[in-house]
């Protein structure tokens, strides 16, 4: 049978993505960009399908806190917002992070700061990849660059939290929640019974059965020497996490004499800006992050071996160039180029800075 | 009697009920805590539901009540107990969900939590420990404490006019469609204990009759906060906090 194609809004394929791929629960709040994603979910239904819980919380806050209950119960849920209400669930998203609670976040990013703007931006990449809450952790930070991998990240999101016991998150920017595009969404699977959350999960607290002792979900140990404990196997496992998971595309970089680093939509204009510029005989490559964190710095460093300079496009203040810069060690000049507020760039615009950053 | 015929099993007349462990309780001398915990336990027991249910913790003297009743547990943070039970009950809708939180906890920082997940009528039991005073971090005002109340942070007893007035948050849980059960109990005698515990009892069985959510609040005293002998703060308590939070079921659908 031939693959059915779609046409949707990211924000919607978020939406499908999870009934299809099993989910257990959805907890959200309305917030511009993203709110087709519950939107989606009160129209397709899915507790009378799949079985699947979608609750309209009374905050971001509440909403993130459902997830941790659930997650602690052993369940495969997630939430979505966009950044103010993402910024909300920063202290829930420290909590899961410390208590190693599977789940999966996702963030349509909007600009910032404070209210700011319901437009597109990528100003939300500190936040996601350097903490955003308290403590030492990391999140398991996809960055989707079309309809399509929207769909496809929600599975490989939940696979990986569920393999690392980490929270995932998928951050998207306001372009891929709403533009619309062909999407082959994935099989529906069926969610799994309580006796396979129960053998996958033998940590959860969901009623202890005969013979078990009680699980107990917390990130609280009053001990120092107990907390360091932890905080040493947190550490442990997202050096693991870095050494398997790092993913991201190269496009064009054998022969590439500069590099563009971009994720998100900014990698689908960067695309383009390096088409343009290699009909002017610039020879550009195109290097995209998939997983922002772990982020792609071997890769990166092994490509300035070959190239002259690094540009990073993205819709904030630059964010990400300061990873890549550390990637390459000073070695050859690293420049970012971005736009604010809500401004999406045209390519015209990154082939110029390129060529007045780097090239000049 | 000899010892012999004290311990026969038919002369048994009180025991600890097996769902509480040995831990040493963190819990001040003269808490009430510790008869609420016991409470919860024997419930849990009468019910056999020892093996389908999860407790959530708050922040707050009860953080670590996951340490004294073995039951799975998550802990919460602080006033986000109602969201996380929501979740969990949604989930497992055949578990036995209840939330154990402190006036600071679910009076104050969790009001939104406390109030949505009730007026959604989440099919959970809410136990809510009022003693008008933040107790884990050492005495200060809570939203329920009483006006003229002395706490570190109104030394000079709670002022209307700075501080505003106690919440009394059973009262509006009455008020919400939600709730099937909403009463306020007290556990300074034994009598009072025998109805906090039928109350729970109550609760509980509405949580897993699908009858909506309720509210069991326990007026209790913090004599470490309060800086009184336990006895005095028994006393102290009936003549000062129940004129203001009455005793008695606000509300029962039945």
């Amino acid at each position: 049978m031939a693959e059915e194609v779609l046409l949707m809004k990211g924000n919607e394929a978020i939406a499908h993505a999870a009934i299809r791929f099993g989910t257990d629960g959805y907890f959200g709040y309305p917030i511009t960009p993203q709110s087709e994603v519950l939107e989606t979910l009160a129209e397709l239904k899915p507790w009378e399908t799949t079985g699947m819980v979608v609750v309209q919380a009374e905050s971001e806050v509440a909403a993130i806190n459902m997830v941790y209950g659930g997650a602690g119960s052993g369940k495969m849920v997630m939430t979505s917002s966009s950044s103010p209400g993402v910024s909300l669930k920063q202290e829930g998203i420290s909590y899961l992070a410390g208590a190693e609670l599977p789940c999966l976040i996702v963030n349509v990013m909007r600009g910032g700061p404070g209210l700011g703007t319901i437009q597109p931006s990528q100003a939300d990449y500190f936040q996601t990849v350097k903490g955003g809450g308290h403590g030492d952790y990391h999140l398991i930070a996809l960055a989707p660059a079309s309809v399509q991998e929207m769909a496809d990240f929600v599975g490989l999101a939940f696979d990986l939290a569920f393999k690392y016991r980490n929270p995932a998150i998928i951050l998207a920017d306001g372009v891929i929640g709403q533009m619309m595009e062909k999407v082959v969404l994935p099989e529906q699977r069926q969610r799994l019974t309580d006796e396979e959350v129960i053998a996958r999960c033998p940590w959860a607290a969901h009623g202890k059965q005969e013979g078990r002792k009680p699980n107990i979900i917390t990130s609280l140990e009053l001990d120092p020497s107990i907390m360091e404990k932890r905080n040493i196997h947190l550490q442990e496992k997202y050096a693991e996490i870095e050494a398997n998971e790092v993913r991201y595309e190269e496009i064009n970089c054998e022969d590439a004499e500069y590099l563009i680093v971009a994720f998100g939509s900014c990698a689908r204009i960067a695309q383009k800006a390096m088409e343009l510029a290699r009909a002017e005989g610039i020879k550009v490559g195109l290097l995209r992050p998939i997983t922002i964190w772990p982020f792609p710095s071997k890769a990166i460093a092994e490509r300035a071996k070959q190239v002259k300079g690094i540009l990073t496009v993205e819709l904030n203040a630059g964010q990400m160039v300061e990873d890549v810069q550390l990637a390459v060690k000073c070695s050859i000049p690293v420049a970012h180029y971005g736009r604010l507020g809500g401004i999406v760039p045209a390519p015209d615009e990154v082939i110029n800075a390129l060529k007045e950053k780097l090239i000049k | 009697m000899t010892k012999e015929e004290i311990i026969k099993p038919e002369n048994l007349v009180y025991k600890k009920p097996t769902l509480m462990n040995d831990n040493p309780m963190h819990y001040c001398p003269g808490c009430s805590h510790g008869v609420v915990h016991k409470l919860i336990a024997e419930v849990i027991e009468e019910m056999g539901m020892e093996n389908q249910t999860v407790g959530v913790s708050p922040v707050g003297c009860a953080v670590f009540a996951y340490n004294y009743l073995d039951i799975d547990w998550e802990e919460a943070a602080h006033g986000r107990a109602p969201a996380v039970a929501t979740a969990i009950k949604r989930l497992w809708p055949n578990r036995l969900v209840f939330t154990y939180q402190g006036d600071g906890d679910l009076a104050c920082i969790g009001t939104a939590e406390t109030i949505h997940a009730l007026n959604r009528g989440e099919n959970i039991t809410i136990i809510f420990i009022n003693n008008a005073i933040y107790g884990m971090t050492g005495g200060q005002m809570a939203p329920t404490t009483l006006v003229g109340m002395k706490t570190a942070t109104c030394p000079y007893g709670r002022d209307v006019t700075i501080h505003g007035y106690p919440l009394k948050m059973t009262e509006i849980a009455a008020t919400l469609e939600g709730t099937a059960y909403v009463t306020r109990q007290s556990v300074h005698s034994v009598p009072a204990i025998r109805k906090a515990k039928k109350a729970i009892r109550k609760a509980f069985e509405n949580s897993m009759n699908g009858k909506g959510s309720n509210l069991v609040e326990i007026v209790s005293t913090c004599n470490s906060g309060w800086k009184m002998t336990p006895v005095a703060a028994n006393q102290w308590m009936e003549e000062h906090m129940f004129p203001f939070y009455p005793l008695g079921d606000l509300k029962d659908k039945e």
